[in-house]
């Protein structure tokens, strides 16, 4: 019934509208760092950035092609059930995710299983649906999945790399400071500082509380728009 | 009423086509699930005699694991007193290709000793030479440990370990899997004292004397986690005892 005033602003086109849905949660907006969302899993995988970088693509998926279908479902979806039907959506779409993961990358896979799974309950997702999804134009709400879902892998990724070359000592698993252990066999490596000692702690969990606590210390000094906000 | 019918139809649909579809790709991606699965284990076993193969295993494509696997990897089943199953009697107790590498060592630690089986795999290397390998299991702090370990000709020393974990914390047990230096520790190790009596690998707080042949330093902040490699390795290796003594004899 309402649709067709709706169809009249849809239209496939990228201006400064749309590339603030993408950019905003990156910055301004970032359901890490200002929004404090999706904390759980940001401390989980981070402890090496080759997880850190499939769990962002996991996520960006989720949340985009969430946003996207609950979006076209806006007008059907009944109110009284809507939250359990977001709920649907993403737990296919993460099955979906779980499913492929598997076939792909098996090692990966079972590094992350459960958190992989935990993308379910991961704040951000649903919150996008609620807050936007349910209100928006699909194009609209796929932007803005994408972008919330980039936001998210940025801050994991930055905190992955962080704790993987401290604590290992390493970057995407390839050896990059600190001694070349006689354990490796591949001797060829070569590492600069051989002198530094991996720091243990980086790759424990409290380390990710205090790089993101760091991060979002440099976001508000650096984005004056935030400091408002508090 | 209306509304409460709108409410049923839809969530019916849904149900239903969130179930086929799901369904659908799990069958779809059955196959290359459990072929995935199966070199994962594989590299597992690998792992323990990483530093036989002439290159490390993480360069290897899966196809050569396999290869490796068929060519130079011989399987056999054994049971708890020692005796060597045929492929049949295997296929009896529920797996029907009745291999080694199909055990289900999570399913076979839960039986009595009686109905318990044993995987036992023999590397033999390109210059010719053999190494066993046995694999053991048990519980560290969240979860299952469990591990696959290469021992010499002699069935006493141990040649390399490979653990892994179900859920140890990053950082503290899970560097029984995650860090090879404290799997390498364990080479050398023995688990017979030198008059041939059973004497139980260690894992120690501390220093560690020089020449120690059944010590192993633990990890600091995984006390717990030591202390189940310590049993999982004295068990696992005592059930295997009866078999080794067949094949010294």
């Amino acid at each position: 019934m309402a649709e067709v005033a709706v169809k009249e602003k849809e239209g496939i086109k990228f201006g400064k509208k749309e590339r603030k849905l993408i950019t905003d949660p990156l910055n301004d907006n970032n359901p890490i760092t200002v929004q404090v969302l999706g904390i759980c899993s940001a401390l989980a995988v981070t402890t090496l950035l080759n997880k850190a970088i499939v769990m962002s693509i996991a996520v960006v998926f989720v949340c985009a092609a969430a946003s996207l279908i609950t979006s076209l479902l806006r007008n059907s979806i009944p109110n009284q059930v809507r939250m359990i039907v977001q709920l649907v959506i993403i737990a296919t779409l993460v099955t979906i995710v779980e499913l492929s993961l598997k076939a792909i990358n098996y090692p990966i896979y079972k590094e992350l299983s459960v958190f992989i799974g935990l993308i379910i309950t991961n704040c951000i997702v649903m919150g996008r649906l609620e807050a936007f999804a349910m209100a928006n134009s699909p194009y609209k709400a796929f932007l803005d999945g994408v972008g919330n879902g980039l936001g998210y892998g940025l801050i994991l990724i930055l905190v992955a790399a962080v704790r993987e070359f401290f604590g290992k000592g390493s970057l995407l698993n390839f050896k990059i400071i600190g001694g070349t252990p006689e354990y490796l066999l591949n001797t060829n490596e070569i590492a600069w500082l051989t002198w530094y000692q991996p720091n243990n702690l980086m790759v424990l969990f409290p380390s990710a509380m205090f790089v993101i606590g760091v991060l979002i210390w440099m976001h508000r000094a650096w984005n004056p728009k935030l400091v408002d906000i508090s | 009423m209306h509304s409460t019918n709108k409410v049923l139809i839809f969530v019916f649909i849904m149900t239903a086509l969130v179930a086929i579809a799901l369904a659908g790709m799990f069958t779809f991606l059955k196959p290359i699930h459990q072929a995935n699965e199966a070199v994962y284990n594989k590299r597992a076993i690998l792992t323990a005699v990483e530093k036989q193969l002439s290159t490390p295993l993480s360069t290897l494509s899966d196809e050569q694991v396999q290869e490796i696997f068929d060519n130079q990897i011989k399987q056999k089943v054994v049971d708890m007193n020692g005796n060597l199953l045929t492929e049949e009697e295997v296929i009896a107790t529920g797996y029907p290709r009745g291999k080694a590498e199909d055990l289900d060592m999570k399913a076979e630690r839960k039986k009595s000793d009686s109905d318990r089986l044993l995987p036992f795999y023999t590397y033999t290397t390109d210059k010719g030479e053999k190494y066993y390998i046995v694999s053991v299991r048990g519980n560290g702090l969240w979860d299952e440990i469990w591990g696959n370990i290469a021992l010499g000709e002699d069935l006493t020393t141990i040649k390399g370990v490979a653990f892994d974990h179900a859920a140890e914390t990053p950082g503290l047990g899970a560097e029984i899997k995650d860090n090879p230096a404290w799997a390498n520790k364990f080479v050398g190790k023995s688990f017979y004292d030198d008059s041939g009596m059973w004497r139980p690998i260690q894992v120690v707080k501390g220093a560690i004397p020089e020449g120690s042949t059944y010590k192993v330093d633990a990890i600091t902040g995984a006390t717990i986690t030591a202390v189940g490699v310590e049993e999982m390795l004295d068990r696992g290796l005592q059930y295997y005892e009866p078999y080794f003594e067949k094949l010294k004899s």
